[in-house]
């Protein structure tokens, strides 16, 4: 098992009281598995990819622990956390291509970072120089600046660049979006070739796009307002969805085909709830058109069948 | 309704404006009532520049914009005011849209001032919660907030709401749903194609063929500034002809197949029209030659050249860059 979460709290600290971003999340990503996180703006999923790594001043490590290859992340200790950065779990944050150094030249910020890390440039470029290949550029993008590559081209420098330490864990939060469709698919391509070309063990795909989760990711967990909602593989979140908000998510998607005269699709009537102060028990509640009595009392997330996960008590 | 004739525009770039960077060429196309036209496109396609020179945002270079039989590239102050009861416009960022320090009332206030001087509060009361309804907005819940308490969608549609409110025919709606949860995008969606419904003409932009697809009657694909095929939307996405066209829809990420699934279908279809030119092929069966169809602009084909190779379906030279050969070999090269 390469990560095990457990009970995983972190809360954010504001002047109105503590925003419950996340809220007892467990769940397992498995060696060589790919795992794509999906859901609105807002329910946790950014937060659970930096929470692996390094937590801001505002965010507060409430409970649960983080097992990621029988090492136990010391979550809150920010020093004690530096020796697994990079190293161990390495994060692509949401716009990265866009905070490159604009006054170096690729090369040099590379270098930058490696010498941060106690690394020597020279003994990794060879290997470098071969994976800036393998996504389809050249070697001299190095001897570039930011400025002269597309869009696509610097979201797979970043790629190559967060997993030149072979790390164990890869979370990439929204890497495909702000691409165009073909770049898309290349940056999405470069991720499944890594994890099969065993530069990285395990990934995390953080995305509101599911149609890009559906071409590369082996499971698929969908968040709602800092809960888990639902955990299976791709294909059965896409097919056969269990959870209402995932089935209501998944019907609002038009697929390519699909027309308004002939078949209108439905979106999701309100809005989550306030994570300031959230209700007790099921947080889908007030949207949802299964709801009961029972609703009252929190779901658990347990598995219904093998390697599917839900949330739900209408969900037998 | 609309219509774009060899519509151009030129950019100046560089330090003095020394170098040029041609964003739109030679498009044409035409919006009717009662319909959506989807311009698809990649990021420097020229699409979101129609949008604006339509709007009137931006002027264009070459080329006539004509709306109702009139020529509206060259409006005076005057003049424009009486376009924008027709037409209006909604932007990608609703949240840009509007002014965070002030309630969103304020947006309807400044629309009521500057074109509804004379009507009476009660009166444009009425009108106002006539529109929000027709969004599918209560007034209560949206009238009195400030542009953060409300989501995204809620925005989007209030301006929607506020175009609706100036009686509009033609809306140009660019990339209004990308910032858009997928739950609440959908509603937006569908509420274009209500708007449809009603006799309004939308010219939506987009980069998502997907969502293009869904709500258009029409599609307009646009590759760097020139429209390389148009056509009814069941046409183009059914039966890609340009190699652009194709890649396009080949990459776009399907939630029912996979990319290698696509990709064994489109190969298919590149077999079949590998070597070939349908633009050159029409032209040639027409026993028209090839005159200024087929030259260059500065390193890209001419936009002029589309053949309507099936009813309503139009495709160009097979050609993505003038340096590029023809596929359909030296003997149709101008």
């Amino acid at each position: 098992m390469a990560l095990a979460v457990n009970d995983l709290k972190v809360w954010y600290r504001t002047l109105r009281g503590d925003v419950k971003a996340l809220d007892g999340v467990t769940f397992e990503v498995a060696d060589g598995e790919i795992m794509g996180i999906a859901g609105e703006s807002g329910c946790g999923k950014t937060t659970l990819g930096k929470a692996l790594i390094r937590l801001d001043t505002r965010m507060k490590h409430v409970g649960g622990t983080v097992v990621l290859d029988d090492d136990e992340l010391p979550l809150a200790d920010d020093a004690a956390m530096r020796r697994y950065r990079y190293r161990e779990v390495s994060l692509i944050p949401q716009y990265a291509m866009s905070a490159m150094n604009p006054t170096r030249k690729i090369g040099r910020m590379i270098r930058d970072l490696l010498a941060a890390h106690n690394v020597r440039y020279a003994e990794v470029l060879p290997e470098l120089e071969r994976r800036l290949k393998l996504v389809g550029l050249e070697t001299d993008v190095l001897k570039r600046y930011p400025i002269e590559l597309s869009g696509g081209m610097k979201q797979r420098v970043v790629l190559v660049l967060s997993t030149l330490l072979n790390p164990s864990l890869l979370i990439g939060d929204e890497v495909t979006s702000a691409l165009d469709v073909s770049s898309q698919k290349a940056v999405a391509r470069a991720l499944v070739e890594f994890r099969d070309h065993g530069f990285v063990k395990s990934m995390i795909v953080i995305t509101h796009d599911i149609s890009v989760l559906f071409q590369v990711a082996d499971t698929i967990l969908v968040m709602y307002a800092g809960h888990l909602a639902e955990k299976a593989p791709a294909k059965t979140i896409i097919n056969a969805p269990l959870h209402p908000y995932t089935k209501m998510l998944i019907g609002a998607l038009p697929k390519v085909g699909d027309r308004y005269e002939e078949q209108q699709l439905e979106g999701i009537e309100g809005r989550p709830p306030s994570l300031l102060e959230p209700p007790a028990g099921c947080r889908f509640r007030d949207r949802c058109p299964l709801v009961h009595d029972k609703c009252a009392e929190a779901p658990p997330f347990r598995e219904v069948a093998e390697g599917h996960h839900v949330a739900c008590w209408a969900v037998s | 309704m609309l219509t774009l004739h060899e519509l151009d525009k030129v950019y100046r770039t560089g330090t003095f404006g020394t170098s040029d960077l041609h964003a739109v060429r030679q498009v044409s196309l035409d919006v009717r009532r009662g319909e959506v036209v989807s311009l698809i496109g990649e990021s420097g396609s020229g699409k979101s520049t129609i949008g604006k020179m339509v709007l009137h945002l931006l002027s264009s270079t070459g080329g006539t914009i004509t709306f109702d039989g009139r020529d509206v590239t060259k409006l005076g102050f005057r003049a424009r005011r009486d376009y924008y009861r027709k037409v209006q416009g909604v932007f990608q960022d609703p949240f840009s849209s509007f002014n965070p320090i002030y309630k969103v009332d304020r947006t309807f206030e400044t629309l009521r001032r500057s074109y509804f001087p004379r009507v009476a509060s009660g009166e444009w009361r009425e009108k106002l919660d006539g529109a929000l309804a027709a969004v599918t907005l209560e007034p209560d819940d949206i009238l009195g907030k400030y542009p953060h308490q409300l989501s995204g969608g809620q925005l989007q549609r209030l301006l929607i709401a506020r175009a609706l409110l100036l009686d509009i025919e033609l809306l140009v709606a660019d990339e209004i749903i990308s910032m858009l949860d997928a739950s609440t995008r959908i509603d937006v969606l569908n509420l274009l194609g209500e708007l449809k419904g009603r006799g309004l003409g939308i010219l939506f932009v987009t980069h998502d063929l997907s969502l293009g697809n869904y709500v258009s009657d029409r599609v307009v694909i646009l590759y760097k500034g020139r429209v390389v095929e148009r056509g009814d939307t069941t046409a183009v996405f059914d039966d890609p002809l340009h190699p652009y066209t194709r890649d396009l829809l080949a990459s776009v990420p399907h939630l029912d197949r996979t990319w290698e699934e696509v990709e064994a279908e489109e190969a298919e279809r590149t077999r079949r029209l590998a070597g070939r030119c349908l633009y050159h092929e029409d032209i040639t069966a027409q026993g028209r030659s090839l005159g200024d169809e087929a030259e260059s602009v500065d390193g890209v084909p001419n936009g002029l050249g589309l053949v309507e190779h099936a009813p309503g379906h139009f495709v160009g030279c097979f050609r993505k860059a003038a340096e590029e050969d023809c596929p359909a070999g030296p003997a149709v090269k101008p």
